[in-house]
């Protein structure tokens, strides 16, 4: 029977043109996007390594206790993950956006609003069990930041403002929002050095995953993003975001209604970095205060780009990043390096993986030879 | 009136007026920079990495050399540096000019941030201001009118820079690579080295821009020096219709709403403080969303843009 249904179709070629070019053509592609991201890193490694050789540190060294910091001991496995449980959630904030092709750069102000909001329902529900409190949070914190940042969606659709440059001005808006709120209404008066809000109760903070150090923030970084994997390739919604994110006119031809797209898009990455926010208050700093505008909503747009918009991508890169960000601070006491040497390296990853973006389909020994 | 330093409420109008004209100055380099290089059809949105490095190293050479003006012409160079990076990545074929923007503004941070930790402590010469407010007995007054020359500088540049684009040769060529970089590839120019040169010439000025943050005001060196002032600039551009002279005048106002919070808290104002320190971002929104529209292109806007496209 088999062999039946087999037979008529191989003479014509159709099989073939089936099944071996496309697998092949597919292994090609993939070969690329990871191939070229990987030699962009490791020449920004190489040039990160002059640099700090140019103020007379050895480069080997910095390797060395760059992957001590990282992945050198269990210790370090635990502070990279902790570190990119809130990168893959702030690095959804950008990458869905750009599957309609938009540029959304404001995850650090989605992050700090959503902090505000589950620390205010956390504040409010002293009295309640800390399983509903928890979830009050979460969906606080994912309905402040997914406004946030569909603010920025809308300004786009009804009044055509660059969504780029209004999501970032929003940063700065949260910021000052925030400071306002710790500094004024929301003061725990006894925060006497760092003015911070009140403390969410120890009972309502989100703990580790047993066995280690590492808060359940990573674990909803990964479900996120598998999510954001199956809503943007395995659902008619995704397939129409990115019929409108290739070509925005044939999705309106074909009756897509892309302000609903970009709305719910907007929402839903806005949200994440939301969560984000919620993460850092109920599992890492227990209240609300500027110690959050850590950077996770900047270093996240790189995660984005690094994995070229893939949310599946974005989980991997984000341990690395977070690796990376790990290894600040041994860095910082072996090697006397400042803090910022952190926020250079990611400067020139970022630069280099743009740059890689000319390779695409010029790399000889990545090409499918011509049949 | 007995004392002369008793003005009472018109205190904040004057502390208002003097902090445009002070507030304004970054604003008003890095957007008539940014005004050139967006005329060429390019967006540089790196101009905030490149206003913090501006800083520190103006503030490093002029602490090093004693000359502030030194410092002022290294931080332009350092400018004109990094927008020749921003150019030579966009140089190549399809890179995106908004990530290299992206990218280029985190790595100008970071590594200003990074050469800059040894210059925290010490304290550099600064620009002298030219005391404009010599008539006056009332010590607000002339201390509003005490103006830096980097200030006048700009306001100079503005009308140069308006008759520079519309009758020059230079003026020409850049145009033609904002509105068709055909027609300039037609002319037998190379439209990359057309927005090489004007991307430097934005960097230049932005670098001058966040010399004045270290150098004048508010005249040290940190990490908090610049809070989106580059960014603010670049939309203020849009705003102002890719027009220098509209630069300026938008600059001034932008700087009198960043010189609201600190106006309101000399006279002891001082509730919601911070919400007053994002008049500048929520008045730029504010102006975006008023003058931008779906429907049709921004008048004035260059061709080439991809910010407008």
């Amino acid at each position: 029977m088999k062999a039946d249904v087999d037979a008529p179709l191989t003479p014509s070629g159709l099989g073939r043109l089936l099944r071996r070019p496309r697998f092949g053509g597919k292994m090609g592609g993939a070969a690329e996007f990871v191939v070229i991201p990987a030699l962009a890193l490791a020449a920004s490694l190489v040039l990160f390594g002059i640099f700090v050789a140019l103020f007379g540190k050895n480069p080997l060294d910095l390797y060395f206790y760059m992957y001590q910091g990282a992945f050198g001991t269990w210790f370090s496995w635990q502070n990279t993950l902790t570190r990119a449980a809130p990168l893959i959630l702030t690095a959804l904030c950008t990458a869905l956006p750009a599957q309609l092709g938009m540029v959304i750069i404001g995850g650090e102000g989605a992050l700090l609003i959503g902090a505000l909001c589950s620390t205010a329902a956390a504040l409010a529900l002293q009295e309640a069990p800390s399983l509903f409190v928890d979830l009050a949070m979460a969906g606080a914190g994912m309905v402040g930041g997914g406004l946030w940042i569909m603010l920025s969606g809308a300004l786009r659709q009804y009044r055509g403002v660059n969504e780029t440059i209004s999501s970032l001005l929003l940063v700065y808006i949260a910021l000052a929002i925030l400071n306002y709120l710790v500094e004024g209404p929301m003061r725990d008066p006894t925060s006497l050095n760092k003015p911070s809000t009140r403390d969410i109760g120890a009972a309502n903070m989100i703990g580790s995953i047993p066995g280690t150090d590492v808060h359940w923030g990573f674990v909803f970084g990964i479900i996120a993003a598998v999510l954001s994997y199956i809503l943007i390739y395995h659902t008619v919604f995704g397939f129409a975001a990115r019929v409108a994110g290739g070509n925005i006119r044939a999705a309106k031809v074909v009756g897509l209604s892309v302000g609903k797209l970009i709305l719910v898009i907007c929402f839903l990455a806005g949200a994440a970095a939301g969560l984000a926010g919620m993460m850092e208050v109920a599992a890492v700093q227990g209240r609300t205060n500027a110690n959050l505008a850590a950077g996770y909503g900047f270093a996240g747009i790189l995660v984005a780009f690094l994995a070229r918009q893939n949310p599946l991508a974005v989980i991997p890169v984000s341990i690395l990043l977070g690796g990376i960000g790990a290894s600040g601070g041994l860095l910082q006491r072996r090697l006397g390096l400042p803090d910022a040497s952190v926020l250079v390296l990611q400067g020139v990853i970022f630069v280099m993986v743009l740059a890689s973006d000319s390779l695409y389909g010029r790399l000889p020994f990545l090409q499918r030879k011509a049949p | 009136m007995a004392d002369p330093g008793n003005i009472g409420l018109w205190t904040v109008p004057l502390a208002v007026l003097g902090g445009a004209v002070r507030v304004s100055t970054p604003f008003l380099f890095v957007s008539l920079g940014e005004c050139i290089t967006e005329r060429s059809g390019r967006i540089n949105l790196g101009l905030e990495g490149t206003l913090v490095m501006g800083a520190m190293s103006g503030y490093g050479v002029s602490y090093l050399s004693g000359s502030p003006w030194l410092g002022v012409l290294a931080a332009g160079v350092t400018g004109a540096a990094m927008g020749a990076l921003h150019a030579s990545i966009c140089g190549l074929p399809r890179v995106n000019d908004i990530a290299v923007g992206i990218a280029l503004m985190l790595f100008g941070t970071g590594l200003a941030f990074y050469l800059g930790k040894p210059l925290i402590e010490p304290t550099a010469p600064r620009l002298p201001s030219i005391d404009f407010g010599w008539w006056s007995d009332i010590p607000q007054v002339r201390a509003a009118l005490r103006i830096n020359a980097l200030f006048l500088i700009g306001v100079v540049l503005a009308p140069v820079l308006v008759w520079a684009l519309r009758t020059t040769r230079w003026g020409l060529i850049i145009r033609t690579a904002g509105e068709s970089a055909d027609a300039a590839r037609a002319m037998g120019y190379s439209v990359n080295l057309i927005r090489l040169r004007a991307t430097m010439f934005g960097g230049f000025l932005a670098g001058i821009g966040g010399s004045f943050l270290s150098l004048f005001y508010p005249g040290s060196w940190n990490e908090g020096l610049s809070s989106g002032q580059g960014i603010t600039a670049v939309a203020l551009v849009i705003f102002a219709r890719w027009n220098p002279m509209l630069c300026l005048a938008a600059s001034i106002l932008f700087g009198g709403a960043a010189a609201l919070g600190p106006a309101l808290q000399s006279v002891g104002f001082s509730h919601g403080y911070h919400l007053f320190n994002a008049a500048p971002y929520i008045l730029t929104l504010l102006i975006m969303i008023v003058t931008c529209s779906p429907k049709r292109t921004l008048i004035g806007a260059p061709a080439e843009l991809s910010i407008t496209r």
